[in-house]
């Protein structure tokens, strides 16, 4: 019964029944209809792997480390989601400092996540280039099934169109924390008195390393 | 809002939201490293039942994975409950939309190898070694 009297309270009127701002309900919609857009692409990718008999290797296909040379099957892409994952970590301390409006502390922490950012790009960058002087693209595929069978282009332009969609959000992201630590070292925010923005642009980038996640199962691991 | 108490705190106490960062940092990485091991362990395993089983628990870490990053770096567990709801029901689409596809296209590559021999001859064909440029097929990246 208090129950019920507290839901009607908050559906009266006055204040927001969901307890957020605006911007940050907005950016969690736009992150769902965001993720139906890879979950699209993805489930697009599977699909067609259903409905063909043989598929390359990927322990074979993506088995490069740079500087170690071929025969490293997963390592590089381990490397990759590793620092994918502290870089999100980096990001929820940076909004977890904005919560206690300290600027130092989000400064330093939104650097180490524009690094992270950077160096991921960086990796996929190698990854790209290093596929392409094998002479996989769009349209290419150099790589026989995993029983020596005639492969389709299927396997390679599903892996660049999903990497590189994954790649173009990391870069949307980079930008955006870019422009958070310009905002911050301007002393933005802490005119506003909040760090909300922050606490938004930690969503996006949170949401990109959540895709990872699902490209890297998919095309990596399985 | 929960990290509002965090504000309160005396100097020198041990902040729980960090402590709470820094266990689903531990949490996520352990999951990341089992997924790998079971990749490994995958390398040169004969297409069989074990190796279906093992596909299934990585995609079963790879949504504890999804889990942790949603409910605690986004926050979304420390949000009002028609809020959660309003963002987790249209996620209940995927169901739908992963089972329809993937069973379909499973089942068109059924119906193929069945009524189309040539299809199921053109799998079968090796693919030719690799032409003379590209001899040394797998380079090192440097």
């Amino acid at each position: 019964m208090a129950n019920s009297t507290a839901i009607s309270q908050t559906w009266k009127g006055g204040k927001s029944p969901f307890n957020v701002e605006y911007g940050k309900l907005m950016m969690w919609y736009f992150l769902m209809s965001d993720s139906f857009t890879f979950g699209a692409l993805l489930i697009a990718y599977g699909t067609t792997r259903f409905a063909t008999n043989g598929w390359p290797n990927p322990n074979y296909v993506f088995s490069d480390f740079p500087g170690l040379g071929p025969n490293h099957p997963l390592l590089f892409v381990s490397l990759m989601t590793f620092i994918l994952i502290l870089s999100s970590v980096t990001m929820v301390l940076a909004v977890h400092a904005g919560h206690k409006m300290d600027k130092k502390a989000v400064v330093k922490y939104l650097i180490w996540t524009i690094i992270g950012g950077l160096a991921f790009l960086s990796c996929q960058a190698m990854e790209w280039t290093h596929l392409h002087s094998e002479g996989a693209w769009w349209g290419r595929n150099p790589f026989p099934n995993t029983d020596g069978s005639l492969s389709t282009t299927n396997f390679t332009n599903f892996f660049f169109t999903i990497t590189g969609f994954h790649g173009f959000h990391v870069f949307s992201g980079v930008v955006i924390n870019i422009i958070m630590l310009i905002m911050t070292l301007q002393d933005k925010f802490e005119k506003r008195g909040h760090y909300l923005m922050i606490e938004k642009a930690g969503l996006y980038w949170h949401f990109v390393d959540l895709v990872w996640v699902f490209v890297f199962t998919c095309f990596y691991l399985i | 809002m929960a990290h509002s108490a965090t504000m309160t705190l005396e100097p020198g106490q041990k902040d729980p939201a960090v402590r709470e960062i820094w266990r689903v940092t531990i949490i996520l990485s352990i999951l990341t490293i089992v997924e790998l091991v079971l990749g490994f362990s995958m390398i040169g395993m004969p297409v069989d039942t074990l190796h279906y089983f093992i596909k299934g628990v990585i995609i079963i870490l790879m949504l504890a994975k999804a889990f942790y990053i949603i409910a605690y770096f986004m926050h979304l567990k420390h949000e009002v409950r028609t809020m959660i709801m309003s963002v987790g029901i249209p996620m209940c689409l995927f169901i739908w939309f992963i089972l329809a596809f993937i069973m379909d296209g499973h089942h068109y590559n059924v119906m193929k190898n069945r009524y189309e021999p040539y299809y199921k001859e053109k799998s079968t064909i090796q693919m030719p070694p690799p032409a003379e440029e590209h001899q040394e097929a797998k380079p090192g990246l440097d």
